[in-house]
């Protein structure tokens, strides 16, 4: 069985609550499958390359059967070659193709970074802009089961370095599909980062296609006390840290970023001017990550908001281990965000 | 075009290309040309040999060094030159420099000055062109030194497994700036890897414009009817150093004796001589074609050295596409 699999499993059916149309719930995984249906039946220019995208699988579900209604020209199996198909998608992409390469491990992406960071993220600039390169990399991550230090990594915020790139990381399966939607139209490379955990989370989503604006956060729950500003799966930890701290009479606001590259500095500032204090949750390393950008911004043009000193929840600057215990002791959850998030109020 | 014509229109594309080189090292003293260039003289039979077979809407993408590929596959010289000189009128607005020459109604899909990193783009073009079922066909260049990356084998294997309307072009020069083919590789024979991956593949003379202009028609026709890659290593010498206008022979670099061998070689020379032995070109046409080809360069380099620069408030510009 796949190591993912079983720890997915485990999880709940985590149920995420919004604004949007309330007529059918779908999780996140068949929210992603939808969002690449619905786009390849309206663009003929879109198609899927990938390690196993047409295996039975199906990239954990979100691929399945495609290939049997699109056909293999336009959903196709591939040689193990991360960097090489980076390119190759991205010359299709810049002569009228709308390629989406996947990466079932976000580990595998680094493979891919000559291509990606040197060649399809740079085609715009150097060219003064006479070539676009509307690509799309999905990855993968996950934690747990002994995944180790090569099969679990959350590197979105090494990537937030690369000029030319856009992040999406949605939290919520109403996300999930329009930001793909969105990433697929995009006329530049966008590295879509989804986390297995968040595979089987609930939420309501619309039929139609539909797509949502990059840089533009959303409010996942109101607070007045303190800030958490959370990422990808840390979202899901976020909320149910906040609802763990009602019980401690603290009303934590939690803020789901949605896109990392760009941010949405706004709504982070925003917050921060009601409640004065600042929890920022990661899925990645702490130093030089998605947080650490997050203090920066904070620093620069909201540290007269700030009551306290920020504080970064991130996994530890180690590689991740494979041991259950060590596991547990690496990753941070709504426990962790609970107790600092009570340290910082005292 | 008729055969004779196509002779003619070779030598052309050769001249101007060495014409145009000749006068970038003869302005880069002056400190105008703020990039680092890298000259294909020397090298001009096989840009002029493969492009010639090419038509308009098909793709090339290059290297660092793509000045002769540009201009062989029609690219706009005085854009090129203003690109140069990193002018506001340059094809990349000034962005990019000598190594990033771009001309998409040329279909001169850009180059690139990480050594390697074209080959898969390149094969990514042609994947677009058959899932899009359009009759283009992409010619891909780079030198010996491209083909120690992993880039150069994964694409192979990927182009033929999808049977890719390519043709890699490999400007065998011997170095990779300063490392010698042999300090790199077992033997010289890099087309025998190309064979190993099933694609049809050719070791030739990249001084004999006529010789790669028959292979190259040959690959190009059978890229285009379906049959997918081929793979054609040009031996050839650049008479330069890697970088700029130096000649770095007789400083430990390069044997002298060997850079002779190759000045004797000159393939232009040989051409022209060629041309004049079978009664297709006589002093008169000789002097016509330069004329037309100096002018054209004159009016190239006045255009970009009167052009403005990029303003700094332009700096943010096409980091990211609408």
């Amino acid at each position: 069985m796949p190591w993912t699999t079983i720890e997915v499993e485990k999880q709940d059916k985590f149920f995420i609550e919004d604004d949007s149309d309330k007529s059918r719930v779908i999780s996140y995984k068949d929210a992603l499958y939808e969002a690449l249906d619905q786009s390849m039946a309206r663009d003929s220019r879109v198609f899927i390359m990938g390690e196993g995208v047409d295996d039975a699988a199906g990239v954990f579900g979100t691929t399945k059967g495609l290939h049997e209604k699109y056909g293999h020209d336009r959903v196709f199996d591939t040689p193990i070659a991360e960097n090489s198909l980076t390119g190759i998608a991205a010359g299709a992409a810049m002569t009228g193709l709308r390629p989406i390469l996947i990466h079932s491990r976000m580990d595998f992406l680094i493979i891919s970074l000559d291509q990606l960071v040197n060649h399809a993220c740079k085609w715009s600039y150097m060219f003064g802009g006479k070539v676009q390169v509307p690509l799309v990399i999905r990855t993968i991550s996950a934690r747990g089961w002994g995944s180790g230090a090569q099969h679990s990594q959350c590197v979105q915020g090494m990537m937030m370095n690369v000029q030319g790139l856009k992040i999406a990381a949605p939290a919520t399966p109403y996300d999930a599909k329009g930001l793909l939607i969105s990433s697929i139209i995009d006329n530049n490379p966008v590295l879509f980062v989804e986390h297995r955990w968040l595979y089987k989370t609930m939420g309501n989503v619309p039929d139609i296609i539909y797509s949502i604006p990059f840089g533009k956060g959303a409010v996942r729950r109101k607070g007045t006390d303190i800030t958490i500003v959370a990422v990808s799966y840390m979202v899901i930890e976020a909320l149910k840290a906040a609802e763990k701290l009602i019980l401690q009479n603290i009303s934590a606001e939690v803020i789901d970023l949605r896109t990392i590259k760009p941010i949405d500095e706004d709504i982070i500032l925003e917050s921060l001017a009601k409640t004065g204090k600042l929890l920022i949750a990661d899925t990645g390393s702490k130093t030089g990550g998605v947080a650490s950008e997050i203090s920066a911004i904070v620093a620069e043009k909201g540290v007269h908001l700030l009551k306290k000193p920020v504080v970064r929840v991130c996994c530890p600057d180690t590689p991740t281990p494979a041991s259950d215990i060590l596991e547990k002791a690496y990753y941070q959850d709504s426990e962790t965000i609970t107790g600092k998030v009570i340290d910082l109020m005292k | 075009m008729q055969y004779n014509e196509e002779l003619i229109e070779m030598y052309r594309v050769m001249q101007t290309i060495r014409l145009v080189e000749l006068r970038i090292e003869e302005e880069y003293k002056y400190d105008e040309i703020k990039t680092p260039i890298h000259l294909s003289i020397g090298q001009e039979a096989i840009a002029a040999g493969v492009c010639l077979h090419l038509e308009k809407d098909d793709y090339i993408i290059g290297t660092h060094r793509s000045h002769a590929q540009y201009i062989a596959k029609g690219g706009d010289l005085k854009k090129m030159i203003a690109e140069l000189y990193l002018r506001k009128t340059g094809c990349s607005f000034g962005r990019g420099g000598s190594m990033h020459l771009i001309d998409m109604e040329a279909g001169v899909l850009g180059s690139t000055a990480i050594v390697g990193g074209n080959i898969p783009l390149g094969t990514g073009v042609a994947l677009a062109a058959k899932l899009q079922k359009k009759a283009a066909v992409t010619a891909v260049f780079f030198g010996d030194g491209a083909v120690d990356e992993g880039t150069f084998h994964e694409s192979l294997n990927f182009s033929l497994l999808k049977k890719l309307p390519v043709v890699y072009i490999c400007e065998n020069n011997s170095y990779a700036i300063n490392s010698h083919e042999l300090n790199r590789h077992s033997s010289k024979n890099i087309y025998k890897w190309a064979e190993g991956y099933g694609i049809p593949s050719c070791q030739i003379d990249g001084n004999d414009v006529l010789q790669i202009s028959d292979y190259a028609k040959k690959a190009v026709l059978s890229a285009r009817s379906g049959e997918g890659p081929a793979f054609i290593e040009c031996i050839t010498y650049r008479w330069k150093g890697h970088i700029g206008t130096v000649n770095d022979v007789g400083e430990g670099l390069r044997p002298q004796s060997e850079y002779d061998y190759w000045i004797s070689k000159c393939p232009i020379k040989w051409y022209r001589d060629y041309l004049k032995g079978i009664g297709l070109l006589d002093e008169k046409t000789e002097k016509a074609i330069d004329d037309e080809i100096k002018q054209a360069i004159k009016e190239a380099f006045d255009f970009a050295q009167g052009s403005p620069k990029p303003s700094p408030d332009e700096l943010l510009d096409f980091v990211y596409s609408d």
